[in-house]
């Protein structure tokens, strides 16, 4: 099984459920922090990192002794990164997108590959809970090519949590691509159902399942749940604002841990998804 | 002209907020919308569209069965999975790289550019806006953030206004960096939490990286004083000015529920004073700056 914890808007509680989540459901789960630009999980579960290892992309190397200056490469790349100047061929590695065409195009073999650091990944354990964290390099702007590699660990044995990145474009869809189940959380103001629709735009494109969460339910009006029985997307829980909760938060601290009720709130969360999904999930 | 990017690593710490609300004391300004996956500000700026634009960015692979031989090229060559076994690009996957179409021997792959969204050019009560939409599930925004903010210089340029205030993304990845590249200053709007705080350094090395002057203040900073201290701490210790707090004031998300600015809301809320005091150093650093 794989959750991803979507939002469209930031800052509306992603990381508490996917942390609350996975602390709730203890064994047989991980955690995946696909948030790799601003990652936070690892301060609420605080794992003990046992690996922590560079992520590369290829980008090209040109070897002038063998260059013709034919400029198929400069012809055939969409991104500007590998150009023709004069009588030498540059390239800009932080506009590379890693497709390898130049390399495939040259007919002189004078292009190799090199790499380029786009950030780093940590493994680790938190009690029974493993632990994947993915950070982008400050100054990297290629956030995917990290949440693939972030996504390369997940366990299909395994309950697998992604805490997914906000926004609706390129990073969120790597994230929620090929997951079993999208959770979509939202708070109920204008900007998060704003957000929220984009969410379930995007996620209906993906054709993934996927249900709400709203959290701070009360500080706003009711177009939220009014929009989701429109989009016959199913609210799987409500959070409350509460001004406890925001100082649980603020502190780095579990809600399930200080307030052990919501643990059983997160396992019935757990539950209607698995219910949603049915068969072997249940 | 000066360009200010609010800015914050962490989302929803209320940098769309602040920006109406600063909008509302700033004069002569062009107001700029640069978080183009998640745009809010339209939602209380409510603008009147003067010119609507496609956004056209990047090209998407499209195999055409009637050519195809199926003899397995581009899917050998294709880096990010986008071909199935049934010769069918999957558009979401596509990274628009073309190296199908260059090396398919049929020439069976079209590659037809993307719209990828639009871009506006609108009139608000406070001022000219641009501001766009990136289509759902679409690549480029970076573009898009990059295209936005010609626009808003171009039209400061053309209506002879010396501010542009640019409500930025979150994160610290593309969107973000092609927001404050040569920006005049940014403002980075954190929380008192260990999430706002880790978040806050990480997009303020990012400034420093870009080499754009970067200011901090918190929002809601009495949810938990001691991280605020840290906070504090932190931007001082490490070339970042910090401007000041902000009390946690539920009337920020009143005055969003009815599409106002904090002062058109309650011109005496609890925040005012404080986003008040704010904008009037935000003004003063901005002049110093380039």
């Amino acid at each position: 099984m794989i959750i991803s914890i979507a939002s469209g808007k930031g800052g509306t509680g992603k990381t508490t459920i996917a942390v609350n989540l996975a602390e709730s459901i203890g064994k047989n789960v991980q955690l995946l922090d696909c948030d790799v630009e601003e990652p936070n999980s690892h301060i609420f579960l605080r794992p003990e990192f046992k690996s922590e290892e560079a992520i590369y992309v290829p980008v090209p190397k040109v070897d002038m002794e063998k260059c013709n200056l034919c400029g198929e490469c400069e012809e055939i790349c969409q991104f500007k990164a590998i150009v023709k100047i004069v009588d030498m061929v540059m390239t800009f590695p932080e506009l590379c997108h890693s497709c390898g065409g130049c390399m495939a195009a040259c007919q002189e073999g004078a292009i190799t590959e090199t790499k380029r650091e786009i950030g780093i990944i940590k493994t680790g354990k938190h009690k029974d809970i493993v632990f994947i964290h993915g950070e982008l390099r400050i100054g990297e702007a290629m956030a995917p090519p990290l949440i693939r590699q972030v996504r390369s660990y997940i366990d299909p044995g395994m309950i697998n949590i992604i805490d997914a990145p906000p926004g609706t474009s390129c990073p969120v869809i790597a994230a929620m691509q090929n997951t079993d189940f999208v959770l979509l959380v939202t708070e109920p103001t204008p900007f998060g159902l704003n957000d929220l629709n984009l969410a379930v735009q995007a996620v209906k494109i993906l054709g993934v399942p996927c249900g709400i969460v709203i959290n701070r339910s009360d500080i706003g009006d009711e177009k939220v749940t009014a929009f989701a029985e429109k989009e016959n997307v199913p609210v799987l829980m409500e959070i409350p604002f509460d001004r406890k909760i925001a100082e649980i938060y603020s502190r780095g601290d579990l809600l399930v841990d200080e307030i052990p009720e919501w643990k059983e709130k997160f396992l019935e969360l757990y539950d209607k998804i698995a219910n949603i999904k049915g068969g072997q999930y249940k | 002209m000066k360009e200010l990017v609010v800015i914050s690593g962490k989302g929803g710490t209320g940098k769309t907020s602040l920006v109406s609300a600063f909008a509302a004391k700033a004069e002569n300004m062009v107001l700029c919308d640069a978080d183009v996956d998640a745009a809010d500000l339209f939602l209380v700026m409510d603008p009147a569209i003067v010119s609507e634009n496609d956004f056209w960015s990047g090209c998407t692979a499209v195999i055409n069965p009637d050519k195809c031989t199926q003899c397995d090229v581009c899917r050998d060559l294709c880096r990010f999975n986008a071909i199935d076994e049934t010769y069918t690009v999957d558009s979401i996957s596509c990274e628009g790289c073309g190296v199908c179409v260059y090396f398919c021997p049929e020439k069976a792959v079209d590659f037809p550019e993307n719209n990828c969204g639009n871009w506006f050019i609108s009139d608000t009560r406070f001022g000219p806006m641009v501001h766009a939409r990136l289509g759902v599930a679409e690549e480029n925004s970076g573009k898009l953030v990059s295209l936005v903010r010609q626009e808003a210089a171009k039209l400061a340029k053309s209506k002879g206004l010396d501010l542009i205030l640019t409500d930025g993304p979150p994160g610290v990845g593309c969107p973000v960096i092609a927001s404050i590249g040569n920006a005049s200053a940014v403002v980075i709007v954190t929380e008192p939490s260990m999430s706002g705080k880790h978040d806050m350094e990480r997009v303020g090395k990012l400034a420093a990286h870009f080499q754009v002057p970067a200011m901090v203040c918190i929002n809601k900073y009495d949810l938990n004083l001691d991280i605020s201290r840290e906070i504090e701490a932190y931007a001082e210790k490490n070339g970042l000015i910090f401007l000041g707090n902000i009390p946690f004031d539920p009337t920020f998300t009143k005055a969003m529920v009815q599409g106002r600015t904090l002062f058109e809301y309650q011109p005496d809320s609890p925040a005012g004073p404080a986003v008040n005091d704010l904008w009037k150093k935000i003004t003063e650093i901005l002049q110093s700056t380039n």
